[in-house]
C-alpha cells in the first residue's frame, strides 16, 4: 500500500508508537515565539527542566507584539531574549531583525522537504509548503519539543485537495483557499492533514502555497502540504547549494517524500480553480465565504495588509499594482505591515512602499499585532476591517469589530473605494 | 488525576473558537491563575453571561468543534483555573484536545445524538455530573432525572490524565 507526504515523513521520524494511534516522532525543529513559549520557559525552569534538546534545531523570534508595548509584552519578550542567550539559541530574532515567524523562518531557509517542525502557534502549519509535516501546538508539546526533541500525534490521515483548471487573472492563491474552506467547513479537515494537489498547485509561487498552507487550520487541518518540486528546490537554493551537486539531485532527493501513486486518502476534495472569482468572508467564521461581487458596497473603517497569510513580497506587490497613482478614500484609513524586514526592504527598493504611502497608507514595522487584536491597528467596537489575514472570529482584531478575510488585490481596491470592492 | 465531577454549564453552538474562550488581549499574562476572571468573556450567546454562569461549574456540555483556532493553552488554562476540568462534546479542534489531555484534562466525545438528548434533557436546569474514571462511565442529574452514559478513552489520553499531563510522562519516558 503506498503512502501520503505525512506518512512517508512519519515513517521516517517515528521513535515510538506508545499506544495504538498514537504516533511520538523526531523534530527537526522547534520554533519559538513570546507569546506561547514564556509559560513553557518557566514551567521547565520551575520543574528543574531548564534544557533544550538541541540549540541548532530551536529558532526563535519575537513577532506578536513588537516593539513592546506595555510591560507586560515587554516581560515576554525578555523572557524569550534571556532564554536563548542562556541556551545558545543563535538563530534568535531580536527587535529589528524579526518578522512574522511564518514569513521569517521559510526566508532564512530553515523549513525543508521532509522536515517535522511544531510551533506554539496554529498558523505553524504554513511551513506545510515546503513539503514538511508542520503542526501548531501548545505550551506543554512545546515544552516538550524543546526539552525532548518529539511530539506525539494522532497517526494522521490525509486529506486530498485537487485543485485543477486555471485560475482566473485577478483571483489569488487566497481566495483559492477561502472557497476550499468555505466547501468543506471550519470542521472539514479535522484531525486530517490537507495535501493539495493537481496542475494549478504545481504552477503557484511558494509564497502562493504558503497562503495555502497558512489557512488549513482554519479548516481544522493539522497541516497544509504541497509536494516539493523545482518550484521549492529554487526557492530553498541558496540554503541547499552546498548539499546537492545540482538541483536536479536536490530535486531526486527531496522526491522521496512525494505521494505514492497508489497513496490511500482519508477523502479527496476536487476543486476547479476555473469557476473561482475574488471571495471575502461575511460572518465571525472562516467557512462564511461570498464573491467580493455579491458584497460591493459593504461599508469598512479600515484595511490591513499584512500576517503571515499575506504579509510576503508577491502579495505587496499585487496590492500596489492596484493602488498605483491612487489615493485610499477619505472615510477610511489603511495600515500594510510587511511581514519581515527582508519583504520591507524588498519592496522598499521596488517602490512598493512609495506607493502605499503616496496612496495613503501607514507602513508599519514588520509585527503580527492587528491579527489578533493585539497592537499595531486594533479595531474599536463596531469598527469593521477588510484584512488579509486568516481569522473573522468575533473580537478578533478588537472587541466588538468585524473582519471580512480577503485577498491582498481585494483589501488594496476596497481602500480606494471605500467599501468592499473587487481589483477587477 | 484531577476532579471530573460537578456542576454543568451548557454551552449550545457549534466552533466555540478559542478567541471566544480567552481574548488574544489576555494573552500577555505570564501566570495561568491571572486568566480566571476573563473565561468566555467574548462569548456571546442569548441567554449566557460569563460573570454569572461560570462560577461554580466543573463541567462543560458543549456541541461540535469546540476549541477551534488558537494553539493557546491559555484555553484550557482559563478552564482550569476556573476548576472546569472537563469538556464533553461531539468533538474537538485538534490542538484544544491535545492541550487539554497534555495537561491532564479532559475532552470527552460523545456521539451528536447523545449530545443532543443531554441538552434536551438537561439544559437550563441545575444538573451535575458525576464522572467514573477507570469505569468510563458518566452520570448527569438533575432533580429526578438521571442518565448514565459510557465514554471511550484513548490509551494515550488515559495514560497523560493518569500522569497529570504530557511533561512529567515524556521526560520519564524520552
Amino acid at each position: 500500500m503506498g503512502k501520503t507526504i505525512v506518512e512517508k515523513i512519519f515513517a521516517e521520524h517515528l521513535v515510538d508508537v506508545p499506544f495504538e494511534d498514537t504516533q511520538v516522532i523526531k523534530l527537526d525543529a522547534v520554533f519559538c515565539h513570546e507569546i506561547t513559549t514564556p509559560i513553557a520557559i518557566n514551567d521547565l525552569v520551575a520543574r528543574g527542566l531548564d534544557r533544550v534538546f538541541d540549540p541548532d534545531k530551536i529558532k526563535a523570534v519575537i513577532d506578536h507584539v513588537t516593539p513592546a508595548k506595555d510591560s507586560k509584552t515587554a516581560t515576554q519578550g525578555k523572557i524569550l531574549r534571556d532564554w536563548a542567550r542562556r541556551h545558545n539559541i543563535k538563530d534568535f530574532f531580536d527587535i529589528g531583525r524579526n518578522g512574522v515567524c511564518h514569513a521569517l523562518f521559510p526566508e532564512k531557509g530553515f523549513v525543508r522537504p521532509g522536515y517535522t517542525v511544531i510551533m506554539g502557534d496554529s498558523h505553524t502549519c504554513t511551513h506545510g509548503a515546503f513539503g514538511a509535516f508542520a503542526a501548531g501546538v501548545g505550551t506543554t508539546d512545546l515544552a516538550v519539543g524543546i526539552l525532548k526533541g518529539v511530539c506525539a500525534f494522532r497517526t494522521p490521515q490525509t486529506m486530498k485537495v485537487n485543485i485543477t483548471g486555471k485560475l482566473q487573472k485577478g483571483v489569488y492563491a487566497k481566495d483559492l483557499i477561502l472557497s476550499i474552506i468555505s466547501r468543506i467547513g471550519v470542521n472539514g479537515a479535522t484531525g486530517k492533514v490537507m495535501e493539495f494537489t493537481g496542475d494549478v498547485v504545481e504552477e503557484l509561487s511558494m509564497e502562493a502555497r504558503m497562503t495555502m498552507c497558512n489557512m488549513a487550520v482554519e479548516a481544522g487541518g493539522t497541516c497544509g502540504i504541497c509536494a516539493p518540486d523545482m518550484t521549492t528546490v529554487e526557492y530553498l537554493w541558496p540554503f541547499i547549494k552546498d548539499e546537492f551537486s545540482s538541483k536536479e539531485e536536490a530535486l531526486t532527493q527531496y522526491s522521496r517524500y512525494c505521494a505514492d501513486a497508489d497513496a490511500v486518502y482519508a477523502e479527496t476534495v476536487e476543486i476547479d480553480a476555473s469557476e473561482i472569482v475574488p471571495m471575502s468572508t461575511f460572518g465571525y467564521k472562516p467557512d462564511q465565504v461570498r464573491p467580493v461581487s455579491e458584497m460591493k458596497g459593504t461599508a469598512i473603517d479600515q484595511v490591513y495588509i499584512g500576517s503571515c497569510t499575506n504579509g510576503r513580497i508577491e502579495d505587496l506587490r499585487a496590492a500596489a499594482d492596484v493602488l498605483k497613482g491612487k489615493k485610499i478614500h477619505d472615510s477610511i484609513r489603511a495600515i500594510v505591515s510587511p511581514a519581515s524586514p527582508a519583504i520591507y526592504a524588498q519592496a522598499l527598493e521596488e517602490g512598493i512602499i512609495k506607493i502605499f504611502m503616496d496612496a495613503g497608507f501607514c507602513v508599519t514595522n514588520p509585527t503580527c499585532g492587528a491579527c489578533l487584536g493585539m497592537s499595531n491597528g486594533v479595531l474599536a467596537d463596531g469598527e469593521v476591517c477588510v484584512s488579509t489575514t486568516n481569522r473573522n472570529f468575533s473580537g478578533r482584531m478588537g472587541k466588538g469589530g468585524m473582519v471580512h478575510l480577503v485577498s491582498p488585490a481585494t483589501a488594496a481596491a476596497s481602500a480606494i473605494s471605500g467599501q468592499l470592492d473587487t481589483a477587477q | 488525576m484531577k476532579n471530573f465531577s460537578g456542576k454543568v454549564l451548557f454551552l449550545d453552538r457549534d466552533d466555540i473558537n478559542t478567541d471566544e474562550i480567552i481574548p488574544a488581549r489576555y494573552l500577555t499574562e505570564n501566570s495561568k491563575e491571572a486568566l480566571q476572571p476573563y473565561l468566555l468573556e467574548d462569548l456571546e450567546m442569548t441567554g449566557f453571561d460569563p460573570r454569572q454562569d461560570i462560577a461554580g461549574k466543573a463541567a462543560i456540555v458543549t456541541r461540535d468543534n469546540f476549541g477551534c483556532g488558537s494553539s493557546r493553552e491559555h484555553a484550557p488554562w482559563a478552564l482550569e483555573v476556573n476548576n472546569i476540568n472537563i469538556v464533553i462534546g461531539v468533538g474537538f479542534a485538534r490542538i484544544f484536545r491535545q492541550n487539554m489531555y497534555n495537561c491532564g484534562l479532559m475532552a470527552v466525545q460523545l456521539p451528536s445524538d447523545t449530545i443532543e438528548q443531554l441538552f434536551a434533557r438537561f439544559a437550563g436546569k441545575d444538573t451535575t455530573v458525576t464522572t467514573d474514571f477507570e469505569k468510563r462511565k458518566l452520570v448527569f442529574s438533575a432533580g429526578d432525572q438521571v442518565e448514565e452514559l459510557e465514554f471511550e478513552l484513548g490509551g494515550f489520553d488515559k495514560a497523560l490524565v493518569e500522569a497529570g499531563g504530557w511533561i512529567g510522562y515524556a521526560d520519564e519516558k524520552y
